[in-house]
């Protein structure tokens, strides 16, 4: 077990700090917040043609950089710290390894070139909100002929808004699970953007009606993709968590660096041991999240290799996306409280990490989802099997 | 950054547990799991008898140079051996004190004949040692260290006059490390010295200090005009303070990540338990768990991110964080036990104030977070040294 970076990644994380302090400054975030689909369009594509994140999970064979989940945590790390506001983590995480792991040679050659070239894609899975996993699918794939028709509500998408295309998970009439790749422009298929408390994570309703599908537009052959959607969830997490550890860390530093300048009874308020213990505490969470972080990357790196122990992927997220979450809120909280009054002005950029924090906690599983989940697999679930069944 | 595990070190690791499993069977086999705090004095000669036979087989001391008899096993090995050790079930190790603090302390600062005279002793399980820094007005203020030496003459004999406490196994010890004041009226770090006293003589008196757990761990040592010759003096008579905290500095090494699979059986027992006894179906007692085996883990991966930082010791972040969180996370473990065993959890095994291991857990972790710098002190260090916020003022 190696838990240090090789200098190739160091590399990639300090290039990746440098573009963020440039193009995601407050002023980019600010202005970002308030553009139609929570992104300025012309600051992702420079993203795409400068740093070519977008490339990193797709493989070389198809001009990507064939990286993996240590080089996109260490990335979504930055950005978490710079609040960047991307559809990297819908489009160029969570779709690009679904397109990896589960996409027909023809669906690669289709649409690993249009990814590269900057379009963005979203899944979209979730009928019902309280849970993450691929359970919550209601949306029904029906036969039609020699195709299918798909119809169902999708809640919460992140960074539906703006995508070319969608991947629409459905459940057919056996109860198998397909996941459907779809024109975002296609008859039938509706985004709805929705105003939300962080302005900095937009969220949408995505609603299809007989939207028509064909066989080529199916992932894994056609196959079931329960456990896909299950893993594509907690990739999903892994990559908040990596963001709710940046976030942290930013917010711990801009705390830190106000009370060293903050004069109160003569001296900086940051020689008060009250503050000094707070600001301790704040390190705590924000080192141990990104010890929980780094293992999840590289589990994540071992799904995408294929060689994750079965439930090792699901464990690792649980972990990470449960104590980063609430390391994100604790330490984010806590900042605002440093900041004194000028915490809970619109002016200062804290507030914003403080409602990043809430909103990523609650997307994807907050910590007691993810902790119960833990429990199961270390105590068992608690009803009988028969209730289980309900 | 991976996961893969290093083929040499896992070979290590199935020799260590081979050896363990052959050894610790026999005279031995009823030492398993015992010796631990709460538990310290069981079996204390059947252990010292342990380490000896632990070193005939060369397993203690193996982070040492291979010069001063040790296997000059990588850090990497330690934390294995360390692990492979607590997942068998070996007693609390009598020799811990003297094989990671004072033998380190001496190879670092130590003569030649200092070396030669109390290594091979440390490493055959035949010199025991403890620990003397705190006093009752000198805890967390280490510097305000009150007991004096002085010299009958240059070059001659030391008289150690004072009291220090919580004095880990002084009863079963050969010998004290002793911060004292050698320069009369210094104060804080200056005017220290560092003396390696022998406790079997007429001016040491010991007394145990009787804990929370009805056992006793800990110590008062009395020094009335005991003697320690001048070649008991390490370093110079006024580097006391550099030598005591160079020593201060191998306690946060690797023997702090051993004690991590000790962590995994108490918690594999209150998982045992929890399912049992019915607890399991209790959504508060299902998230606390959680909670601990999330909080382990990432306690795991602390360490791991300690040791790719390289073997200088130097504390890097997550070094920082390491005794706050561990501690923490332990006191914790404690009062989940208490919660999972419920009502059950007062019953005692029997008169005496026999404690379970779960019990015992409870009551001693309330000391983790005292001892080897509080949690408050911990986090001044983190403010201060990790974060660059101002010293606290010091009277």
């Amino acid at each position: 077990m190696d838990f240090k970076f090789t200098e190739e990644q160091t590399m990639v994380f300090e290039t990746a700090a440098a573009f963020l302090a440039e193009t995601s400054d407050s002023i980019a975030v600010r202005s970002a917040m308030v553009a139609a689909n929570g992104y300025q369009p012309g600051d992702w594509q420079r993203l795409c043609e400068e740093m070519y994140w977008q490339a990193i999970l797709i493989p070389e064979a198809y001009d990507g950089l064939g990286l993996g989940f240590v080089e996109i945590a260490g990335i979504l790390e930055k950005m978490g710290e710079r609040l960047c506001c991307s559809p990297f983590i819908a489009s160029a995480v969570v779709v690009t390894s679904a397109l990896a792991a589960a996409g027909s040679q023809q669906q690669q050659v289709d649409y690993f070139p249009r990814l590269l070239a900057g379009q963005t894609a979203a899944l979209a899975y979730l009928g019902r909100s309280d849970r993450w996993d691929s359970g919550a699918v209601t949306a029904t794939l029906v036969a039609d002929g020699d195709n299918w028709l798909l119809n169902g509500d999708y809640q919460l998408v992140a960074h539906a808004g703006g995508s070319d295309f969608l991947l629409l998970a459905a459940k057919q009439a056996d109860g198998q699970l397909a996941i459907a790749i779809v024109e975002a422009d296609c008859a039938g298929v509706t985004i709805t953007g929705h105003p939300t408390m962080d302005q900095t994570r937009p969220l949408a309703t995505v609603t299809a009606v007989d939207v028509k599908v064909t066989a080529g537009q199916l992932l894994n052959s056609g196959a079931c993709c329960a456990q896909l959607v299950d893993d594509l969830a907690d990739i999903g997490a892994i990559s908040l968590a990596a963001d709710q550890v940046g976030g942290s860390q930013q917010s711990l530093t801009a705390a830190v660096d106000y009370t060293q300048e903050r004069v109160q009874f003569g001296r900086t308020i940051a020689s008060f041991q009250a503050i000094k213990h707070k600001a301790a505490d704040m390190m705590l969470k924000v080192e141990a999240g990104r010890s929980a972080l780094y293992y999840a990357a590289c589990v994540a790196e071992m799904w995408r290799q294929g060689s994750a122990a079965p439930g090792q992927l699901a464990e690792a997220a649980a972990m990470a996306k449960s104590y980063c979450s609430d390391a994100y809120y604790f330490v984010s909280g806590t900042a605002v409280q440093l900041f004194g009054g000028v915490g809970i002005t619109a002016e200062y950029d804290i507030q914003l990490y403080f409602k990043r924090a809430k909103s990523t906690e609650s997307y994807l599983g907050n910590g007691s989802y993810h902790r119960e989940r833990l429990a199961e697999q270390l105590l068992g679930g608690v009803n009988s099997a028969g209730e289980e069944a309900l | 950054m991976n996961l893969a595990q290093n083929q040499s070190d896992e070979l290590f690791r199935s020799e260590v547990a081979s050896w363990l499993e052959h050894n610790l069977s026999g005279e031995f086999a009823k030492l398993r799991h015992r010796g631990g705090p709460g538990d310290e004095h069981s079996f204390v000669a059947e252990r010292k008898a342990w380490e000896q036979c632990m070193a005939a087989g060369g397993w203690t001391c193996i982070g040492w140079p291979k010069q001063h008899g040790g296997r000059g096993a990588s850090i990497e090995q330690q934390v294995i051996f360390n692990e492979e050790y607590a997942r068998a079930g070996g007693p609390g190790r009598i020799g811990h004190i003297g094989e990671t603090l004072m033998g380190p302390t001496l190879i670092a600062y130590g003569s030649a004949e200092q070396q030669a005279r109390h290594l091979p002793g440390i490493r055959e399980g035949r010199e025991f040692w403890c620990q003397g820094y705190s006093e009752p007005s000198a805890g967390s203020d280490l510097g305000n260290v009150k007991t004096r030496a002085e010299q009958d003459r240059d070059g001659g004999d030391w008289r150690i006059n004072g009291q220090k406490v919580w004095t880990s196994w002084a009863t079963e010890s050969n010998y004290c490390f002793v911060v004292a004041r050698t320069q009369p009226g210094s104060v804080g770090h200056k005017g220290l010295g560092f003396f390696m006293v022998a406790l079997d003589q007429p001016g040491v008196t010991i007394k145990p200090i009787e804990q929370l757990t009805g056992s006793s761990e800990f110590n008062e040592v009395f020094f009335d005009d005991a003697v320690c010759a001048n070649s008991d003096l390490v370093g110079g008579p006024e580097q006391g303070w550099q030598v005591a905290m160079a020593l201060l500095g191998f306690e946060r090494g690797v023997s702090t990540l051993g004690q991590q699979m000790l962590f995994q059986n108490e918690l594999d027992e209150i998982i045992t338990l929890a399912k049992s006894n019915g607890a399991y179906r209790d959504a508060t007692i299902r998230q606390r768990i959680a909670t601990a085996h999330t909080g382990l883990r990432i306690m795991r991966y602390n360490s791991m991110r300690m040791l790719a930082g390289g073997d200088d010791g130097s504390l890097s972040q997550e070094a920082m964080i390491y005794k706050l969180y561990w501690s923490s996370w332990h006191r914790n473990l404690g009062n989940l036990a208490m919660d999972v065993m419920g009502a059950q959890a007062q019953l005692l095994a029997g008169e005496g104030y026999q404690l379970s291991r779960l019990q015992g857990l409870f009551l001693y972790s309330r000391a983790d977070t005292i001892y080897g710098g509080t949690n408050q002190i911990q986090r001044n260090l983190i403010a201060e040294r990790a974060l660059g916020m101002p010293r606290e003022p010091r009277g």
